[in-house]
């Protein structure tokens, strides 16, 4: 926040004391009137699509019936979080949640780094630009064509990998049709998506570094590899922390609009997460305390992963989020 | 980098391995969408057998006939176009609004309004919730419920703060109000002409979330004639339900209506993905711009 401008003979006369403070307060709101009335759209949004639905939370410990409304719905405690925590799919569904965002992260965050330093290395501008373009296309494409595009290729009629499978000797199979594909194909057609867009960050990190550097580095007989080691990824690092701790804080929260596209009866035990159970329990079961309990579990588990991650980076890295 | 540099035969070889593989990625990321544009343009009969393609095998245009007799997929096409054009016009409004008071010294509260936004985007009420608040407005089956709730991200909102804060001094603004400007002249005579660029990538960022989305759509909206494109090609590429297909006679084989309606949906992705696939390479500039401002730091 910035000192504000006191005229000279009142600078030291400014009172410590609330009835200055005060005035002090009103001399601001009055002189930014303007900027408030600017901001109140802004502030009414967040109230009302984001504040009140964390006021509607507390249904997560009611038993909310429409007809009562929200604050008159009697209480029931933890009743609705017992009961997910003693269901029998609970493990399950959390090993998924789990599973996927990790095996996600894992392969995720390094991917769109080594393509970033791929793309640095290449000598011509051309095609390099040309190869940037192209590996980011994907990201345009919606969840729903992206997963349509991926049945092409895994259909079991007449799909382009059953296709080279027979080709090669083999038979057709049904690859969504089998649980352990699931968490493979999910995670790697979200590489293929998202590869080129994530790294254009990376990028616009490394054409920040000074060539100097390199230039000095060269002198000295670096060879590619250690100028890479030594300049290019020390230089890019904030960037990576900031990235995996947020990505660390989406981690309960596994891309599930993708997910309830690609699941299916077989596929079940190793596709269903705990935000596209709370979808089904919440609105096509209309449970919604018990729903509601659901994604109150998740989003405070991700809260908490959140501020450890970054706790941790802050202390290690000395680079965090706030 | 180092291009005037001499490179020693390792070196030569090391670049040339590594263009080698880039070129590779490079192919593997383009070729599934390659192969959806020829198949469209195959013949279906052909493509049943042969999925592998490598150019259109027995180039017709069938498919693309097909898809034109379909007066859902259209009615889609424009319900999407509706709300992307909506969403997007609230979407740029609601976060200059919030990004340019958070983006000056004087703002008194500055802090607290930051907090009362950055909150938002570590924690949230949760789906049902939100689904709560917007039946209580009367949201549901509306395309308020589509474009409302969106109207803001907090993300975009402190990349553009950031962006007013580095291109539109202080010092600029003081001169301004010296010549008897105020705040609201200020924000649209000086604030906006200077910052098309970010806005631009605004633009972008929204429009293309909103072309995309199918969930929203999926959760609030019942009546199929407001359903956006989205949500029919869910029904035709992941359900496989084709609900009056118009164009497919009865009388014709089963396995030759599979394979037209195969056919169809190669069509129907080009159709739906085409006009981003064709605007973004014109616009990779501002694309790429925008996500600096974004690393500058939030």
């Amino acid at each position: 926040m910035s000192v504000p401008l006191k005229p000279l003979n009142s600078a030291s006369a400014e009172p410590a004391t609330s009835p200055g403070r005060w005035t002090y307060a009103k001399k601001q709101l009055k002189r930014n009137l303007g900027l408030y009335i600017i901001i109140t759209p802004a502030v009414l949004y967040f109230l009302i699509w984001h504040y009140w639905p964390m006021y509607g939370v507390q249904i997560a410990f009611k038993d909310f019936m429409p007809g009562l409304g929200i604050w008159n719905s009697p209480w029931v405690g933890f009743d609705h979080f017992e009961r997910l925590f003693n269901a029998y799919y609970f493990w399950t569904i959390l090993k998924n949640t789990l599973g996927i965002s990790l095996y996600g992260l894992l392969v995720g965050i390094p991917a769109p780094i080594l393509l970033a330093l791929l793309f640095n290395e290449l000598r011509s501008r051309k095609f390099r630009s040309f190869a940037q373009t192209i590996s980011y296309a994907p990201h345009f494409i919606s969840v729903v064509v992206a997963v349509g595009i991926l049945f092409f290729f895994i259909s079991p009629t007449n799909g382009v990998f059953n296709s080279i499978l027979v080709a090669l000797g083999g038979q057709p199979k049904d690859f969504l049709a089998e649980p352990s594909n699931f968490w493979h194909l999910y995670v790697w057609s979200g590489v293929w998506q998202g590869i080129g867009w994530s790294s254009l960050i990376y990028s616009a990190a490394i054409s920040g570094i000074s060539p100097d550097l390199y230039e000095a580095a060269y002198m000295d007989g670096a060879s590619k590899l250690r100028r890479i080691w030594h300049i290019t990824l020390p230089g890019i690092i904030p960037t990576i922390v900031i990235l995996s701790i947020l990505s660390a804080g989406g981690i309960m929260s596994v891309g599930f609009e993708k997910i309830l596209l690609m699941q299916n009866a077989m596929n079940l035990e190793t596709s269903e997460v705990i935000s596209t159970y709370m979808y089904k329990s919440g609105l096509l079961n209309t449970q919604y305390s018990f729903s509601a309990a659901v994604g109150l579990f998740n989003n405070i588990i991700n809260f908490i992963i959140l501020i450890i991650v970054n706790a941790v980076a802050r202390r290690v890295g000395e680079t965090s989020l706030w | 980098m180092l291009l005037n540099i001499k490179r020693t035969p390792g070196e030569k070889l090391a670049d040339a391995i590594l263009l080698v593989l880039a070129i590779l990625i490079t192919i593997v990321i383009l070729y599934p969408l390659l192969f959806v544009l020829f198949a469209s343009f195959s013949d279906p009969r052909q493509l049943w057998d042969k999925p592998l393609l490598l150019y259109p095998a027995g180039f017709n245009l069938d498919s693309y006939a097909k898809l034109f007799e379909n007066s859902e997929i259209w009615r889609g096409y424009g319900n999407t176009l509706l709300y992307a054009l909506t969403g997007t016009a609230i979407n740029i409004g609601m976060t200059v609004l919030g990004a340019y008071p958070l983006s000056r010294k004087r703002f008194y509260g500055k802090r607290l309004f930051t907090m009362l936004f950055a909150f938002t985007m570590f924690f949230g009420g949760g789906l049902i919730p939100l689904y709560l608040v917007n039946k209580q407005l009367g949201l549901l089956n509306t395309m308020w419920a589509l474009v409302l709730p969106g109207a803001i991200s907090a993300y975009n909102m402190i990349i553009m703060r950031t962006y007013f804060q580095t291109r539109i001094p202080d010092e600029l603004e003081e001169s301004a109000y010296v010549d008897g400007c105020n705040d609201f002249q200020m924000l649209y005579r000086i604030v906006l002409p200077l910052s098309m660029p970010i806005i631009a990538v605004m633009i972008l960022f929204y429009g293309v979330g909103h072309w995309n989305s199918y969930f929203d759509a999926m959760i609030y909206l019942t009546d199929r004639e407001k359903f956006p494109l989205q949500l029919i090609l869910r029904e035709i590429l992941v359900q496989n339900d084709f609900k009056e297909m118009a164009g497919i006679s009865v009388g014709a084989e089963y396995a030759d209506q599979m394979m037209v309606k195969e056919g169809l949906k190669y069509a129907i992705v080009v159709i739906s993905a085409l006009p981003l696939l064709l605007l973004y390479p014109m616009l990779s500039r501002f694309f790429e711009k925008g996500i600096m401002v974004g690393a500058i730091k939030g």
